[in-house]
């Protein structure tokens, strides 16, 4: 009965055929790295191992913005503000297990407020100094802004154009604030020169295989989280609040309440990528705040296919691997390539990647259905497997509809 | 007047945006199980006067009180329909994305917060509640199907069934014949006089034929107030309310 539930459709086949190779890269992928010796044929370099680590960091922070912009139609132009909060969260606790490491040798101050001469650490640098409250932090921090910037603008009925303006602003209030050298975040060159991680060396081989590993796994449930959210009544809900707000309210729904939660665990998300990305390149600075690395986030997901889960992890893997590549061959053409990708997505696949082949799916076995004589063919009930190709032929590759 | 004995009780009611009076001073008052057509050209105030009760435009004056004793401009749209009045729109709408089964489910009757919404899972009373509105709006072979592939009629009946699920005690329905083939117009009239017996209504429509169809009392708006009321005979009848339609 429940494998039947989890196996139901194709759309619930990918996310965990994805589920399960996230898993499975989390456990060969750091094996291949270490066990094996370098000149070995399946030896997976540790350049490669930091650089797909950082790519499903950047996949979990789309699938966050999935959740809010492909769902419910909230295009947050400021997404990256939560991944960076998070990442800062992290990056405090890294830098306080610098300890009298650092070039000026001051157990409890990061070098950057001694160059300052704070002459003691600001209260909120309390606690950052235990994982555990870092973790929580880097949960807490995001989720919080979240919660309250949503709180208003949604109460408020802010919408389409106009809330994404204003995410785009927020996230520009706190690039400024984050480039100030009296905030105490370190100002322009924000945190970095990281020694450790819960006690292991944050550059060993070992340790970029188990944040690899944990980035795997936290991609996974987010996964995971977001289709049982999706297939809930409450996900349900979410899309009849992307299609048609008034009519949820009319029937008794808030839908302010109804984006506020998605908004919310949206953030946390962003949040946790961030926090995952920070230990493996080793430096956050305000830069992550900002709006041009929100906007990126947002071709990601156009690219992959809003509205699927699969799509903006697909769409995050193939714009970075792309960037990745241009950046080394024709450096000074990538932000003309990444334009003209967008435009390209919007104009001839509105639905993105994984939309497109669904959609390409459907009308293929439409044909090959209709080719059938007719007395094999069209029963009086559709079929469950009817059903799932009407679903992805329009709903399951829903048109999110243009800001308002 | 007493407002004891009534389901929706309007008093000097007034609006106006931006100088226009789109309500003018309007009286209305609905009997508990009453159904009411309102008819009156373009630009009457009848889809306001809507609003007004659903919550979404608040009066500039005047009282609205439903089932005698709450006060409709003090509650917001959701409040408001959780109490037990139903909206139809102008313009069918439905979730498209969802199946028709989907939209009825979102609409049942029951708690409206978010994490009850996590948990939910469907209850065998809720599938026998979504079995019966099928029934009602006659669209039981069609559970499955996404609302985006509905025709016109079909989207009305199932935006009406979705009124239906909510429980309510007041439906307000906005032109559900409009656009719809003369079948479906006759089969949409008897679903609103099946609802009408055991609801109380309010029918906003353009169609006369319709209006005769349905055989009840009938309120004509102009400029944002009563014009006339009675029997749709008397009404038609009523010099003022051919002047209004026919023009001077």
């Amino acid at each position: 009965m429940i494998t039947r539930r989890f196996f139901a459709n194709g759309a619930d086949r990918r996310v965990f055929i994805t589920i399960g190779l996230l898993l499975g890269a989390a456990i060969v992928v750091p094996i291949l790295n270490i066990a094996l010796p370098p000149d070995s044929a399946f030896h997976v370099p540790s350049y490669m191992v930091a650089l797909v680590g950082k790519y499903l960091c950047f996949a979990l922070l789309a699938l966050a913005l999935d959740l809010v912009w492909g769902y419910c139609g909230i295009l947050s132009l400021g997404h990256g503000a939560f991944f960076a909060l998070g990442g800062y969260a992290m990056g405090m606790y890294l830098m306080r297990q610098i300890g009298d490491r650092g070039v000026y040798g001051n157990p409890i101050l990061p070098d950057f407020m001694v160059f300052l001469n704070w002459k003691e650490l600001p209260w909120f640098w309390y606690g950052f100094d235990q994982f555990w409250f870092a973790a929580i932090m880097v949960m807490l921090v995001p989720g919080l802004l979240a919660f309250v910037f949503g709180w208003f603008a949604f109460r408020s009925r802010v919408t389409g154009v106009y809330l994404s303006i204003i995410t785009q602003a927020m996230t520009y209030a706190l690039l400024l604030a984050f480039f100030r050298n009296d905030m105490g975040f370190g100002g322009n060159n924000g945190l970095t020169d990281f020694k450790d991680i819960l006690g292991f060396n944050v550059q060993a081989n070992t340790t970029r295989s188990a944040i690899f590993a944990a980035s795997a796994v936290a991609l996974a449930l987010g996964v995971f989280i977001t289709w049982a959210i999706i297939n809930s009544k409450y996900g349900k809900l979410l899309i009849a609040v992307r299609d048609a707000e008034s009519r949820t309210r009319f029937i008794g729904w808030r839908p302010e309440n109804v984006k506020l939660f998605a908004f919310t665990v949206s953030a946390v998300m962003a949040g946790i990528a961030g926090a995952l990305y920070v230990p493996q390149v080793g430096i956050i600075n305000p830069g992550e705040f900002a709006p041009a690395n929100s906007i990126e986030v947002v071709i990601w997901t156009a690219v992959g296919g809003r509205g699927t889960i699969v799509g903006p992890i697909v769409g995050a893997l193939l714009v970075n691997a792309g960037k990745s590549w241009f950046t080394g061959v024709l450096p000074e053409y990538w932000l003309f390539a990444l334009g003209g990708l967008f435009i390209a997505t919007t104009l001839f696949l509105p639905r993105g990647v994984i939309g497109m082949w669904d959609h390409w799916m459907a009308t293929h076995r439409e044909r090959k259905a209709a080719a059938l004589p007719p007395s094999a063919g069209a029963p009086a009930a559709p079929t469950p497997q009817q059903r799932e190709w009407q679903a992805s032929a329009t709903g399951g590759a829903p048109e999110p509809q243009p800001a308002e | 007047m007493s407002k004891s004995g009534t389901i929706l009780y309007l008093d000097g009611v007034s609006v106006s945006f931006d100088g226009f009076r789109a309500i003018n001073n309007l009286s209305l008052v609905l009997d508990r199980g009453e159904m009411r057509a309102i008819i009156g050209p373009n630009g009457a105030g009848k889809t306001t006067m809507m609003d007004i009760v659903t919550g979404k435009t608040k009066p500039d004056s005047g009282e609205v009180y439903f089932n005698g004793e709450i006060d409709l401009t003090r509650h917001d749209e959701a409040d408001i329909a959780m109490m037990g009045i139903g909206r139809k729109f102008q313009k069918p709408t439905v979730f498209e994305s969802h199946t028709v089964e989907d939209n009825l489910m979102l609409s049942l009757k029951g708690p409206r917060s978010i994490f009850p919404a996590l948990f939910h899972r469907k209850t065998a009373d809720e599938a026998r509640r979504i079995d019966d509105i099928l029934g009602i709006i006659r669209l039981g072979d069609k559970r499955h199907m996404l609302g985006a592939n509905l025709s016109h009629g079909q989207k009305q009946w199932l935006e009406i069934g979705m009124l239906l699920a909510q429980d309510p005690k007041l439906l307000l329905v906005d032109e559900p014949v409009a656009g719809m083939t003369d079948a479906e117009t006759e089969e949409t009239a008897r679903l609103l006089k099946d609802i009408a017996k055991t609801h109380s209504v309010v029918v906003v429509e353009h169609d006369m034929h319709f209006v005769r169809e349905l055989g009840v009392k009938v309120t004509c708006l102009h400029e944002g107030s009563v014009l006339s009321e009675g029997t749709l005979d008397f009404v038609s009848a009523d010099d003022r309310v051919v002047e209004v339609y026919l023009g001077r």
